[in-house]
């Protein structure tokens, strides 16, 4: 989390010096995302989603479900596999849970080549077996605004590469983020507490 | 008849009755589920430009000194404004600043606006619409049968001066637009007050910044250190030497305040306009 602030505070510096050379006055407020907590969901998402069973789904249908979410696309090299590894950890952590009660999700950024074929051969070669694994795709428009409900920043760099931000997000079961993991690095010990907290609150 | 009517207006009624009672009892158990919200269409005349396909060189990262296509398409010929947008709040009460959620915007969100439907004092109707976060932009867009330029488009588009389509290679041009940045508060004043470009677009530079649809593509600072990829960053001296063009302070400026951008986000000087496929 401290490393999320530190990012905003680079970020709204800049903004600052930038509005400083231009045009005038900005306001920034951050967001108090405790206060209202069901107008914040992402259940509100109207956008339609494919799982790795080409089955069609909405975001509401994870409602009543803690949910992990992690970005990556299938043939990523790179960060994709650690991410992968970090979702095997939380997965490993958590102990025993009902599997009803969770929902441990990768979105793909690179919905065009992760056709649910590929999303499903991905799950089983890293052995995310069981209802509480899914794989996504939306379309382009859908998977911006989702990575933008996240934070999530990512470019094309090449037909079959990606840049991307890393980060792992818990969404309680009423579609609320209330944690987000930034950067890569092993220790997963926060968000499994997280997840652990938000499935005692379910 | 009579006690036949009222044996089954009874029955008729406990079996009501009933039915709610469960139906309340099952609700009860579930998580209250949150429905997604619709847009309803509105009607825009605003004039579209087409700006034929063609390609411009990369400013930034990865994409710098690439040539990069750009596809034909339409642009507004200027900024949306606050009438415009009123109208896209008349037919979207959750848009207006009371209603909007949480998710989409922060708590800046048209905090200039005097109620929900009266726009800011010191603006006019004809001055863009200003204090929107890229969530709102994008809804409007869609309302109006539209999406926002890629940042790709936007740039390309924005090559033009009075006179041609490409004037990046003219100093004065970006000295013209560097001294545009300079100006304040113009974002109360009416669109279409300056001469238009090359294409007829009015209003790309001196008034307010543009939300564009792939803002979130620009990654710098602190953030490339934990991307993926190593995505240059602007402001290490490894960007300096991928950007194209080092003169080019003007596009540095609009790369970095995109890259410093959330989509809840609402800024008093950040606008919008749409595009559309050819």
């Amino acid at each position: 989390m401290q490393k999320i602030y530190k990012f905003v505070i680079v970020k709204k510096s800049i903004l600052m010096l930038l509005l400083m050379f231009g045009i005038a006055g900005c306001t920034q407020n951050e967001k108090e995302s405790n206060t209202e907590v069901a107008q914040n969901s992402v259940f509100q998402l109207n956008s339609n989603w494919e799982n790795q069973d080409g089955q069609q789904m909405k975001l509401a249908d994870l409602n009543g479900k803690t949910v992990v979410m992690a970005m990556i696309y299938t043939s990523c090299k790179t960060a994709c596999p650690r991410l992968t590894a970090e979702m095997r950890d939380i997965e490993r952590n958590l102990g025993k849970y009902d599997p009803k009660k969770v929902r441990l999700v990768l979105v793909s950024i690179d919905p065009e080549v992760d056709t649910p074929e590929k999303m499903k051969e991905y799950l089983k070669q890293n052995d995310f077996e069981g209802e509480q694994w899914l794989f996504l795709r939306g379309d382009e428009s859908s998977t911006r605004e989702f990575a933008n409900v996240l934070s999530v920043k990512y470019k094309q760099i090449s037909p079959i590469d990606f840049s991307h931000s890393n980060i792992i997000s818990v969404f309680s079961d009423r579609g609320v983020l209330t944690f987000q993991k930034e950067g890569l690095n092993s220790d997963v010990n926060e968000i499994v507490t997280e997840v652990k907290k938000q499935l005692k609150n379910s | 008849m009579k006690s036949i009517l009222k044996i089954s207006f009874a029955i008729i009624s406990i079996a009501a009755l009933t039915s709610c009672y469960n139906r309340a009892s099952v609700a009860a158990k579930e998580v209250p589920a949150v429905t997604p919200q619709s847009l309803s269409p509105v009607k825009s005349d605003k004039k579209m430009i087409s700006i034929g396909s063609g390609t411009y060189m990369g400013f930034l990262g990865k994409d710098s000194g690439r040539i990069v296509q750009v596809k034909s398409f339409q642009i507004d010929e200027s900024p949306v404004t606050n009438s415009e947008f009123l109208e896209f709040l008349r037919k979207n009460p959750q848009w207006t600043r009371s209603q909007v959620s949480g998710l989409y915007a922060d708590d800046a969100y048209l905090h200039n606006w005097q109620g929900d439907y009266e726009i800011p004092k010191d603006a006019k109707p004809e001055s863009p619409v200003t204090n929107i976060s890229w969530f709102a932009a994008e809804a409007y867009a869609k309302s109006v049968g539209k999406r926002l330029p890629t940042i790709d488009e936007w740039e390309y588009a924005a090559l033009a001066d009075e006179n041609s389509k490409d004037a990046s290679g003219k100093p004065e041009f970006t000295q013209y637009i560097l001294n545009s940045y300079q100006k304040k508060g113009m974002y109360r004043e009416a669109i279409k007050q300056q001469k238009p470009n090359y294409y007829g677009l009015y209003d790309l530079y001196g008034m307010v910044w543009e939300w564009t649809e792939d803002f979130n593509s620009v990654m710098i600072s602190g953030e490339s250190r934990n991307d993926s990829s190593k995505n240059e960053s602007l402001f290490c001296s490894g960007a300096a030497v991928t950007t194209s063009d080092l003169t080019n302070y003007a596009a540095f400026m609009r790369y970095a305040m995109r890259g410093s951008l959330k989509a809840d986000y609402s800024v008093n000087n950040l606008g919008f306009r749409c595009a559309k496929d050819l």
